[in-house]
């Protein structure tokens, strides 16, 4: 049998005081397994910024997390609006964050493409009006 | 690992046993275990707020009695600048630095110089394009521990120098082998210091040897007679000694250390709530525009350390004046040492300290036990079992340190009897005889 953890978030919508909380969650947990620093890094960096986008983009949604000895499994999905030109959305600059959202430091343009870098497998399920999911995998070596 | 030195200990007739400690520490370092708190050792990082807050004043800081200068035949002090921030209407820091000498210290080297002298080294080695951005300072001892324990990501942006303490050591010890015929053993050389976790850095060194610090004396154990000595002086028998400017002396309080490298995409952030905070923005690449972050444990930089008199805010006040009339600064890196006599000698590695097992398998075990034990938990984190919070205790029972049954509440089933408990943990009031009267 294969160890696994499985780790479950609801994502508030719209409170940025609450952004992070999953992703630090994982954070802590990854620390305490002993898991290298490299590895943690680019699961938190890539997790911070899908719950990002939840926020800002489609009012909240659920994470599921899997630990196992090989990797970090993250499904990351939401009810929003879904991303109409997905080639476009993974462009670096390209955002369509509201003027209040970047005021407050956000939507650069860089999440998506961001967390496709700092993970090893990502793939995106969109459909406008339905909503996104986001499938990352980050491996241990 | 009980082989580590803490300056931070335990009064334990003191200490009563309440749960301020336990929840105001950082590491999750302390523990009630028969009524009295316990320090784990290998988790501690000798910042001090359980110092802060306990009420009992069960918690201390060691560091040496001024008796201690008996045991030497030459004395140097080593006062570090948020000294000068602790005396009300001082015009002039060679009084406070006359006074150390009328106290019974042969000389006296400013740690503001060591600051100077390390301010200059940072700004060549931020030239020389060698250091990894945003560069974390080393400087305040708690911090650095604070890194290897919680964020061990970041060992590699800190500064790999030094700090201001030991360059004046170096100092104060080259000095006096140049100026007298002691033996270095018949020479003592003592800090003057603000907290207790640059006293546990002169005992345990994590990235280099001790530069010939034989100890450290609290800021709160010399002032009382250090103020009568003051006191006490004529004009005429102050002494020039004053070797530092605006840079060395700024590093008492946050901010002066990054405004000393003159950049401008710098932080600084002080307290240990907000450092931490700063270190999990830095850990997930959010800060990664700026140059330099400064870190200090204390509120408001070292003039908060809990071994000081003054309110930190006070003290802030007192230096900005006394800054005034000082030149912007009297030393460099070249008068002195070469970047490479500042160096770490040690390898900075991350402390284990939070990991469940070396194993990632058992760890991970381990790992889903702590958050089953964890769901069964009340979630109140009351601290009556004796740990910070209830994810703490379950941490506890997985590594065998603690029982489930130190939880009051472990067995209270939803719905079940509840009437022992006090009124706040009921789920609700049942008295039926005093139920109406409360209505009205």
């Amino acid at each position: 049998m294969e160890d696994v953890i499985k780790l479950h978030y609801v994502v508030p919508g719209d409170d940025f005081t609450r952004a992070g909380a999953a992703s630090g969650d994982v954070k802590r947990t990854l620390k305490q397994l002993g898991i290298s620093p490299a590895v943690i890094r680019n699961v938190s960096i890539a997790m911070y910024e899908g719950e990002i986008n939840m926020v800002i983009h489609a009012g909240g949604g659920e994470i599921d997390v899997e630990i196992t000895e090989n990797g970090i499994k993250m499904a990351l999905a939401d009810k929003g609006p879904g991303i109409a030109n997905v080639e476009l959305a993974m462009k670096e600059g390209y955002s369509t964050a509201p003027d209040n959202i970047r005021n407050l430091g956000f939507g650069a343009g860089m999440g998506l493409p961001n967390i496709k870098k700092y993970t090893d497998d990502f793939r995106i399920e969109t459909a406008v009006g339905v909503g996104t999911t986001l499938f990352l995998n980050v491996n241990i070596q | 690992m009980s082989i580590l030195f803490h300056s931070v200990r335990l009064d334990a007739e003191k200490c009563q046993g309440c749960t301020n400690c336990i929840k105001r520490c950082p590491t999750e370092a302390i523990r009630v275990r028969n009524k009295k708190a316990y320090i784990i050792s290998d988790r501690c990082i000798d910042c001090g707020e359980c110092i802060r807050v306990c009420p009992h004043h069960a918690k201390y800081a060691v560091s040496e009695h001024f008796n201690e200068l008996v045991k030497y035949r030459y004395r140097i002090a080593l006062p570090a600048p948020a000294l000068y921030g602790q005396f009300n209407n001082l015009e002039n820091v060679d009084y406070v630095l006359t006074g150390l000498k009328k106290m019974g210290f042969d000389d006296v080297v400013e740690v503001s110089k060591g600051a100077e002298i390390l301010s200059s080294a940072t700004r060549e080695m931020f030239e020389s394009g060698e250091l990894k951005k945003p560069v974390i300072s080393s400087a305040c001892p708690a911090v650095v521990r604070l890194i290897r324990t919680r964020f061990p990501n970041l060992l590699g942006n800190l500064l790999p120098t030094c700090a201001p303490i030991d360059l004046a050591a170096k100092i104060a010890r080259e000095k006096a082998r140049k100026e007298t015929d002691y033996s270095d053993e018949e020479i003592g050389v003592f800090f003057i210091t603000p907290c207790p976790a640059k006293r546990t850095a002169i005992s345990n060194p994590l990235c280099h040897e001790n530069y010939g610090i034989s100890g450290a004396i609290a800021i709160k154990d010399i002032y009382p007679v250090l103020v009568q000595t003051m006191d006490k002086l004529k004009t005429d028998e102050i002494e020039n000694i004053n070797d530092s400017g605006i840079i060395g002396v700024g590093w008492a309080s946050s901010g002066g250390e990054a405004a000393g490298l003159l950049k401008e995409r710098y932080l600084a952030a002080d307290g240990i709530e907000n450092v931490i905070n700063v270190l999990e923005e830095l850990e997930n690449e959010k800060l990664n525009d700026l140059d330099f972050i400064e870190l200090n444990c204390c509120t408001g930089g070292c003039v908060g350390g809990v071994l000081t008199v003054e309110n930190p805010y006070v003290a802030k006040a007192r230096l900005q004046r006394l800054r005034k009339f000082m030149p912007v600064s009297c030393n460099r890196l070249d008068d002195y040492f070469t970047i490479d006599d500042l160096g770490w000698t040690k390898e900075l590695t991350a402390s284990p300290a939070m990991k469940l097992a070396d194993n990632v398998i058992t760890a991970m075990r381990m790992m889903s036990r702590l958050r089953e034990i964890e769901s069964s938990l009340p979630g109140l984190d009351c601290g009556i079992c004796g740990a910070p919070s209830c994810r703490a205790l379950a941490d506890d029972i997985v590594r065998g340190y603690a029982q489930e049954t130190d939880c009051v509440l472990h067995n209270i089933q939803v719905g079940g009897k509840d009437d022992w408990l006090p009124a706040p943990f009921r789920m609700k009031v049942q008295n039926e005889e005093s139920g109406d009267k409360n209505d009205s």
